[in-house]
């Protein structure tokens, strides 16, 4: 009889039971990394807006605080997004007649809202809330990043719940005094742990036990 | 002459039968059964019984397709009642799968030579039983194509599965069960691969059953390494017979519920899991033997054995009852009494007697030798077995959630049709893949029977009680 198998076929047989563990693990690194790119999570991806607010400009250049426009930070659960007429208690006056602002003035005089394309969604199921991070001394720059250097704004974490994790199991790695809230250019001291573990305590935070509980942030 | 026709009939009932019907030489056995799986053309009845299997799996497509799409209130599911038909049956499958495994691993370790003709199709039928099983919990989730979550993996959540919970051992324990039952039963049919490789007149029945072989020669060391791999995964396999169900039973015992919360479980379930995969082995064997003409193989003694066995967990089955009962009464707990109260009495207590009566009173029959001999009587008992069983799971778990410890939290469990449908696709699934396997892999192991011919030397017989046999009114030696 002869042979149904060429003589090759015993080391593609071997080689492909041994590499079946290593093609195997490969599937799964290689699904963790995609999941975890800019490409899923869109973080450092800028996006366009329908007028080109840059907010290097404003907060970098002019120092606008960041309450000026996101007025309820403090108050809610949503920092605000600010209506057209805050927009025109300035450019009432300076660039008035750029045709740069023109959708700015049209929003104002029809009055209707500038549909913002919105760049820090996250899902429906978390339930974040913006006054009791800032009240407990998470600046806006340990999420938001350096936006006084962004020309269009961008995210600079994946939003994924493994990296608001690194916050809650240790929020002393990232908390700051209250005065430095809105301090684009903070940065932590070389003794962060001491320090932040000082504010923790001054801020009553929870320990990382209550605050990993699935109910803070799902409900 | 009466009397000489009755001492014939008593000698037919007591005396001792071999494992194989005389007259068999090597090539006979391996004729007999390779040319199943190489046949042309299978018997019509084969394409009868593969059709209604596929027409099922196509309703259990349906089913399964219409339950992602609409979500699992299309059972009739819902707060008291969360787990009914969809557990019911992944307990009912998941045990019947046992069977297989404690007929290769168990019985393999204590040298039963018995196994022989009847550990492929019962490993075959575990691996089909634990796919129609593990496909409940995975379509029961609500979003089963998250079903990965359920596996320890890196994450973006940055969270590990509850490892304390027994839905997560659940998954490792079928898991781990599934993969050694793949592989006992695949080493075991590398051999007979080869077998099929050599015998078959197509190239391609030469190519894939090549493939499958993986090289085997029978040469000594293929052998020796063989026996060392079959013996290491039925050590391997052994604790699982043990195990899986345990961890099933914690489903459930873990919870406080009346009548889950009960120390007596995981004996009780592992019991119940080979009494019921028994009487599957025995539903399925007994037509297979009959309509393959395979009587010479799975001879009477193979159906008395397994008879034998069943009467034995069943006796253990009805202990794990009373056990319940017993401790609801001893307890003085006003739950616990309640729970039987309301098993007995209450508006589910058909479902209940029914299990007693088919569990318990019927299968006494198999104390009768005669009962014993009777291959009418042990295929209609085996299947009275497999209904009792599915109940006795319906009855743990429905039972104890519609009325627990609030009257004013009860409620009923109405089965809808699409329950029904894919419980019936999954019986469906396990037909086809049986006929699937019926119809091109060796349904009995070619090799090991011919180490029990008489001439490999084993003329074992049972009860040893003399070293000659008697041959049965059936069964003759289909080739000389």
């Amino acid at each position: 009889m002869p042979q149904i198998f060429h003589h090759s076929t015993n080391t593609i047989a071997r080689v492909s039971i041994f590499g079946a563990v290593f093609i195997l693990a490969a599937i799964i690194w290689a699904a963790y990394e995609i999941n975890g790119s800019s490409y899923v999570t869109q973080a450092f991806v800028p996006r366009e807006q329908p007028v080109q607010f840059s907010h290097k400009h404003h907060v970098g250049d002019d120092g606008i605080d960041c309450r000026y426009c996101h007025t309820s930070v403090e108050k809610s659960s949503f920092a605000g997004i600010p209506p057209t007429k805050t927009c025109m208690n300035c450019h009432s006056q300076l660039f008035a007649s750029s045709d740069y602002l023109a959708i700015v003035r049209d929003s104002w005089r029809e009055d209707k809202p500038i549909v913002w394309k919105r760049v820090h969604d996250l899902p429906d199921y978390v339930y974040f809330n913006h006054s009791i991070h800032v009240k407990k001394g998470v600046g806006c720059s340990t999420c938001h990043g350096r936006v006084d250097l962004m020309p269009l704004v961008y995210q600079v974490a994946s939003l994924q719940m493994d990296w608001c994790l690194t916050c809650h199991r240790n929020p002393e790695k990232f908390v700051r005094p209250r005065d430095q809230i809105y301090n684009m250019e903070w940065e932590p001291p070389p003794d962060q742990n001491t320090q932040g573990r000082k504010l923790v305590e001054q801020y009553s935070i929870s320990n990382s036990i209550v605050l990993t509980r699935c109910s803070i942030c799902h409900r | 002459m009466p009397n000489a026709r009755k001492i014939d009939e008593e000698q037919m009932l007591y005396t001792p039968t071999p494992l194989i019907a005389p007259g068999h030489t090597y090539a006979s056995v391996t004729d007999k059964i390779s040319s199943i799986a190489l046949a042309r053309r299978p018997p019509l009845g084969w394409f009868a019984g593969a059709a209604l299997g596929f027409a099922l799996t196509i309703l259990l497509l349906a089913s399964v397709a219409y339950l992602i799409a609409k979500g699992t209130g299309i059972w009739g599911i819902n707060i008291p009642v969360a787990w009914a038909f969809g557990i019911t049956n992944f307990v009912w499958w998941i045990g019947i799968g046992h069977a297989g495994t404690l007929i290769s691993a168990i019985l393999l370790l204590l040298r039963q030579k018995w196994r022989t003709s009847i550990n492929r199709f019962a490993e075959a039928m575990t691996l089909f039983a634990v796919a129609c099983a593990g496909l409940y919990p995975l379509i029961h989730l609500g979003r089963p194509w998250l079903a990965y979550w359920l596996a320890p993996y890196p994450n973006s959540m940055a969270i590990w599965p509850n490892f304390r919970s027994p839905l997560v051992w659940d998954v490792f324990a079928v898991s781990t069960y599934a993969t050694v039952s793949l592989l006992f039963w695949f080493i075991g049919l590398i051999p007979d691969l080869a077998t099929l490789r050599d015998r078959s007149r197509s190239r391609a029945g030469r190519i894939i059953y090549g493939m499958l072989a993986m090289g085997w020669r029978g040469s000594a060391i293929h052998w020796q390494r063989y026996e060392t791999a079959t013996l290491l995964l039925a050590g391997l396999a052994t604790p699982l017979v043990v195990s899986v169900h345990t961890v099933v039973s914690f489903d459930f015992a873990v919870s406080v519920l009346p009548g889950w919360h009960a120390t007596i479980f995981p004996p009780y379930f592992v019991a119940g899991a080979i009494y019921s995969g028994f009487a599957m082995v025995m539903t399925i064997a007994i037509p297979l033997r009959k309509f393959y003409g395979l009587e010479d193989f799975i001879t009477m003694r193979h159906l008395r054995n397994m008879a034998k066995v069943m009467l034995a967990t069943g006796l253990i089955v009805g202990y794990g009852y009373l056990t319940e009962a017993f401790m609801a009464v001893y307890s003085g707990n006003k739950y616990e009494r309640f729970m039987v109260v309301n098993r007995l009495f209450g508006p589910y207590a058909p479902a209940y007697w029914a299990l007693l009566i088919s569990n318990i009173i019927i299968p006494q029959a198999l104390w009768f030798r005669r009962v014993r001999n009777s291959v009418p009587a042990l295929f209609a008992l085996s299947l009275v077995i497999n209904v009792g069983m599915w109940l006795e799971r319906f009855v743990i778990i429905v039972l104890s959630l519609h009325r627990d410890f609030l009257p004013s939290s009860w409620g009923m469990f109405r089965p809808t049709f699409w329950d029904w449908s894919t419980y019936l696709g999954s019986i469906g699934l396990f037909v086809a893949l049986l006929f699937l396997f019926i119809r091109f892999l060796p349904m009995i192991s070619i090799f090991e029977i011919r180490t029990i011919l008489p001439k490999a030397g084993a003329t074992e017989v049972e009860g040893e009680r003399s070293p000659s046999w008697r041959p049965e009114t059936e069964g003759r030696p289909s080739t000389a």
